[in-house]
């Protein structure tokens, strides 16, 4: 059997919805690692043991858990206990709670990186807690880890087609139903995995554009 | 009642050893991939550069779980068949190696030129000066990153159950379809993950004071 190009042409459009789901996944994921991650790290920072312990525990045990069963785990165990979600809100969740346990760490060194005598000045102006945080510290760590950052957002990408597990048609998915109504699995998995090719290649390129200009900013 | 639970455990500790042969066949391949094709990458010799270079960006550049499908489901209508562990071991060995290649290269660029320099002036052949002076140099600043790096293999071995391998992922869907007690048994199954993840980093730092850390 050889890769047949006109049928692979032919299936081509129908993965566009199935890219656009993928991409939405992604999104909403990082969305919520964003958030959830600098919330975690500042909870880490706490200088309460009872808030940084728990924290830190959280993050050590998520980081070495593997992502599809967490995605179980959104998906089948939250329903017992009556919070019913659709399978990509749960995939969404579970992509956001898994990489917002990477973001921790890497927020974590962002925060470590900002100098001690910002904190000081911040408190010799008078700023509160929350407004030092805000305006002060915060802003500057997060400058300096945007492309680690960048790193983790391609990372949550190519995992995406683990939502295909708990039946949200992503491309992988799509690949897969294509496969089982035809029996050819050759041109549909090998488009997916052109798709997640290109797409973090130009990802990469944009990083590197990215990183370039921070470097600009910072020099 | 008491039956019906320690044949879970007995369901669960099946899966677990499962997934430790992955882990460990994926490890294995992963170390001589990354070693191959990291010293390749740092190679003068275009031939073995690219190549290299290619295999590196291709299995980082798409999803592990598109690579497990397409080693499982394609590779067999071009005649290669190997059944779904062997198909799970290769792809997700083949993926960390990807990822260790660059943990090799970025380790071998830590070694001072001066190392290589010395190694000239003393007369070593390219071989000896790799193997000799480079290469026990590298070792150390290798050791956290492959320990990373193996705990993501661990987690990406939970792969294996969307092709029907019986690891611990499967076991536990198997135990959850059986009893229909999914907050137990998930929790249990990912406290197991969290335990031989704990191992793996137990054993990374005795081979890092071994070997001596940076």
């Amino acid at each position: 059997m050889i890769f047949d190009w006109a049928y692979a042409w032919d299936i081509l459009p129908r993965f566009a919805p199935a890219l656009w789901v993928t991409l939405q996944a992604t999104l909403a994921g990082m969305m919520i690692a964003l958030t959830l991650g600098l919330v975690l790290a500042l909870l880490r920072r706490s200088p309460v043991a009872w808030i940084s312990w728990p924290a830190a525990g959280l993050i050590e045990f998520v980081r070495s858990t593997p992502l599809l069963m967490q995605i179980y785990f959104m998906f089948y165990v939250l329903p017992e206990i009556g919070i019913l979600l659709p399978a990509f809100t749960a995939g969404a969740m579970g992509l956001g709670l898994h990489y917002a346990a990477y973001c921790a760490e890497v927020y974590r060194a962002g925060l470590e990186s900002v100098p001690r005598g910002q904190w000081d000045a911040a408190s010799a102006l008078n700023l509160g807690a929350w407004h030092t945080l805000r305006r002060i510290i915060v802003p500057q760590a997060v400058a300096r880890v945007v492309p680690a950052l960048g790193n983790y957002l391609v990372a949550m990408f190519k995992d995406a087609p683990l939502l295909s597990a708990i039946t949200v048609v992503e491309m992988l998915q799509l690949a897969k139903m294509i496969g089982a109504e035809s029996f050819r699995y050759v041109e549909a998995l090998t488009l997916v995995g052109v798709f997640f090719l290109l797409l973090s290649l130009c990802a990469a390129a944009l990083m590197h554009a990215l990183e370039r200009r921070l470097q600009v900013a910072h020099a | 009642m008491t039956i019906q639970y320690s044949d879970l455990a007995m369901t669960l500790a099946q899966g677990a050893m499962v997934t430790l042969q992955i882990t460990a066949g994926a490890a294995l391949l992963a170390i001589a991939a990354a070693c191959i094709a990291g010293l390749a990458r740092n190679s003068d010799r275009c031939w073995l550069r690219w190549p290299a270079a290619v295999y590196v960006e291709l299995f980082r550049g798409t999803s592990a779980l598109v690579q497990l499908f397409w080693i499982y489901f394609v590779l067999p209508h071009f005649g290669i068949d190997i059944g779904a562990i062997a198909a799970a071991i290769v792809a997700l060995g083949l993926n960390a190696g990807a990822y260790g290649a660059e943990i090799v290269r970025g380790a071998i660029r830590t070694v001072p030129p001066g190392q290589r320099d010395a190694a000239v002036a003393l007369n070593l052949s390219t071989r000896r000066t790799l193997f000799r002076i480079v290469w026990p140099q590298a070792v150390p600043a290798m050791l956290p990153p492959a320990g990373n790096l193996a705990i993501e293999l661990l987690k990406n071995s939970a792969l294996a159950s969307l092709i029907a391998v019986t690891e611990l992922t499967f076991a536990a869907q198997l135990a959850r379809s059986a009893t229909l007690q999914t907050a137990p048994i998930f929790a249990v199954t990912l406290l197991i993950y969290f335990v031989l993840a704990l191992c793996i980093t137990a054993g990374v730092r005795l081979l890092e004071r071994r070997f001596g850390a940076v």
